[in-house]
């Protein structure tokens, strides 16, 4: 491309020189560049090895000791140093689970309406706000969440799913128990709140991507808002929505301080959602300050491994789940 | 004029850089509970001598790492080590500060002080055994206490903690059950109960949940005013929590005869001892690396017993008694040696 810009019908010998010049600069300025953006992405890839690495060798010790029963056992015993790591999995996952299951349909309609059906005045101050949400430092709404909302949930709503719930087959043991204001179900709601503003801000920006045309087509054909929504503007944003899912559910997952002020760590598993549970974050939050003794650190590094297995495998199900999708469509 | 100038600003900037690094600092770390008299202490005596501390309130846990990896010149932790702990790792242990810990309720109608508990029941509450008020158990030790009859939600903490461990360290002593079943650590795997982050979670659960029971650190319970109970001590006494019981713990306690000072204030003798109490402890090398860093710590220590008391009176911690010091300072001399053989303080 170079060689032919710079190619004229009439070059003096100065002209050459100078053009090999121009042309050796320019070639040396393309390699510094190819390798410098090429360092930044082997960086990713040594910090996330290294990571890889040091867990798996912080981990040794406890993996050796308590071999798969570390995946199964209920029991966590710093007296005894018996150490499992099925309860906290299982808070980890079940207050994703409630996450998700509140904030991915509330954030779609969020972004719908903003995007489809929202008055144009409305649309800054409900985009701002939930901009702001996502700005919120998760402490504070581990605070807020342990200060305002708990108390809410055991003076109103537990006592009300109780009393409704309670002679419910298969329901009455979810919303079995005391109202202790804290416990997986606040964790999984405050959660919610968290990864709304992620799910709904990716949302509203793949929706606005759309291109007008596919939708007048779609409403010219007769399309109710609904059918529009459904049929056109999600299965062309899906890629984009699900990016937006995963990350949301990533947060989710790993998130710490909020969660462990409302979940009352507890290294239990109850089929109530109202009983106290705990997370893998907020296990290693809680304990790793005092943990005195190889085994016991060891465990709670083990934690940290299993977490980030957990991860891999939510991100790895939703390419799964992408390409079949992408397969199915035909794309 | 201009080189004037210069020359005076790069003689300031080269004088200020050059201050700081005469007077060296004192570096320690570990223990959270015992960070607010340190820091307090530290204020005081560098304004006496110059000499500044740096301590990082990282936990105990990690505390003991760092000083076994000699990255400081001290650690400090809420859990005595054992004797043959210390021999193995070459420390030398000694007690800085005490602490006490209250058992906080909150039941309709209770004022502070109203309840009265004692170690048996309360570990038969945090095991789960007794689950209501007006169990027979506590009703008997609170004769013409009306109490309701709701259930009894225990709060414990989640973080590991010196506060648990005094916690479960009184309540294995006076519960063999309790000893068998749960025993005694930072943390410990709760038969029951919800965990909260730090006293101020503690205070917040209890303060919110109705018919709810938990334990703090004294200074928690009288600056938010909790209602705090009272306890049936080692003599079957009942006592307050009050700075003369607890003094009353920490002078009782057989420090003279403890190898390392390995002494746990929990249901200590005497009739006015508050039973849950504990030690903050300090943790140093027997044969440090550097003898003038060691000295200068035990020099502030020293200063900080002598000079600390309404320090830690204002902070509602409990000073050592002077006898406990004496012993303290004659471990110095008869144990921390530096490579010459020679006592370093």
């Amino acid at each position: 491309m170079v060689d032919v810009a710079l190619q004229g019908s009439a070059i003096s010998v100065a002209e050459q020189v100078d053009r090999a010049k121009v042309l050796r600069r320019l070639r040396f300025g393309d390699a510094a560049f190819r390798n410098l953006t090429r360092a930044a992405a082997m960086a990713v890839l040594v910090i996330l090895g290294g990571i890889i690495i040091s867990l798996v060798y912080g981990s040794l010790p406890a993996l050796r000791t308590f071999g798969f029963s570390f995946l199964y056992v209920e029991t966590w015993n710093p007296v005894t140093e018996k150490f499992g790591a099925i309860a906290p999995m299982y808070g980890t996952v079940v207050t994703s689970i409630i996450a998700m299951l509140i904030a991915v349909p509330v954030g779609l309609f969020i972004a719908l309406f903003l995007t489809e059906l929202c008055p144009m005045w409305l649309r800054r101050p409900i985009g701002i706000a939930i901009e702001l949400l996502a700005g919120i430092p998760s402490i504070i709404y581990g605070i807020w969440g342990l200060f305002v909302f708990a108390p809410f949930l055991q003076q109103y709503v537990q006592p009300f799913l109780i009393t409704v719930f309670g002679h419910v087959p298969v329901l009455s043991t979810l919303f079995e128990g005391p109202p202790y204001g804290i416990g997986i179900l606040t964790a999984g709601l405050i959660l919610a709140i968290m990864v709304l503003p992620f799910i709904t801000s990716i949302s509203r920006d793949v929706f606005e991507a759309v291109p007008p045309v596919l939708k007048e087509a779609a409403y010219g054909l007769g399309g109710t808002t609904w059918e529009v929504a459904r049929f056109v503007v999600l299965p062309f944003t899906r890629v984009g929505v699900i990016g937006g899912v995963m990350l949301g559910l990533g947060r989710a997952l790993g998130e710490t301080m909020a969660v462990t002020f409302v979940i009352g760590n507890a290294h239990r598993i109850s089929g109530s959602i109202l009983a106290p549970g705990t997370t893998i974050s907020a296990t290693i939050a809680n304990e790793f300050t005092e943990a005195v003794g190889d085994l016991y650190t060891s465990s709670l590094i083990a934690l940290g491994l299993i977490l980030f297995v957990i991860t891999f495998i939510v991100l790895a199900l939703a390419r799964l789940m992408l390409m079949r999708l992408n397969a199915r469509i035909g794309v | 004029m201009k080189h004037w100038t210069t020359w005076a600003v790069a003689g300031f900037i080269a004088a200020a850089a050059f201050v700081p690094a005469q007077a060296a600092e004192i570096t320690g770390a570990g223990s959270t509970f015992v960070y607010p008299i340190l820091a307090k202490w530290a204020d005081a005596y560098k304004k006496a001598t110059g000499i500044g501390l740096n301590y990082q309130s990282i936990g105990s846990g990690g505390g003991i790492k760092q000083i076994t990896n000699k990255t400081v010149t001290f650690g400090a932790s809420d859990m005595p080590l054992t004797p043959e702990q210390v021999a193995k790792a070459g420390f030398v242990q000694f007690p800085v500060i005490n602490g006490a810990v209250v058992p906080v309720v909150n039941l309709d109608g209770i004022k502070p002080g109203e309840l009265t508990l004692d170690g048996p029941t309360l570990a038969k509450i945090y095991l789960g055994e007794i689950k209501t008020w007006n169990d027979p158990a506590i009703q008997k030790l609170n004769a013409g206490v009306k109490l309701p009859g709701s259930a009894i939600v225990v709060v414990h903490r989640s973080d590991g903690s010196g506060t648990t461990f005094i916690w479960t360290n009184y309540l294995s002593k006076v519960s063999s059950d309790w000893k068998s079943k749960v025993g005694v650590n930072t943390a410990v795997e709760w038969p029951v109960g919800i965990g909260a982050k730090g006293n101020e979670g503690v205070a917040n659960n209890t303060t919110q949940a109705k018919g709810s029971i938990g334990y703090v650190e004294y200074a928690y319970a009288k600056q938010n005013k909790m209602t705090f109970a009272k306890m049936i001590n080692h003599e079957g006494k009942t006592v307050s929590p009050t700075a003369e019981s607890f003094i009353a713990a920490a002078a009782g306690a057989q420090w003279a005869t403890a190898k390392d000072f390995f002494v746990i204030l929990t249901d200590a003798p005497g009739d006015k001892s508050w039973p849950i109490a504990g030690s903050t402890f300090i943790l140093m090398h027997a044969v440090p690396q550097d003898a003038a860093d060691t000295a200068s710590a035990l020099k502030f220590f020293a200063w900080g017993y002598k000079n600390g008391k309404q320090m830690a009176d204002d902070l509602d911690y409990v000073p050592m008694p002077d006898s406990v010091v004496a012993l303290i300072e004659k471990t110095w001399k008869e144990q921390i040696k530096g490579s010459d053989g020679k006592p370093v303080y």
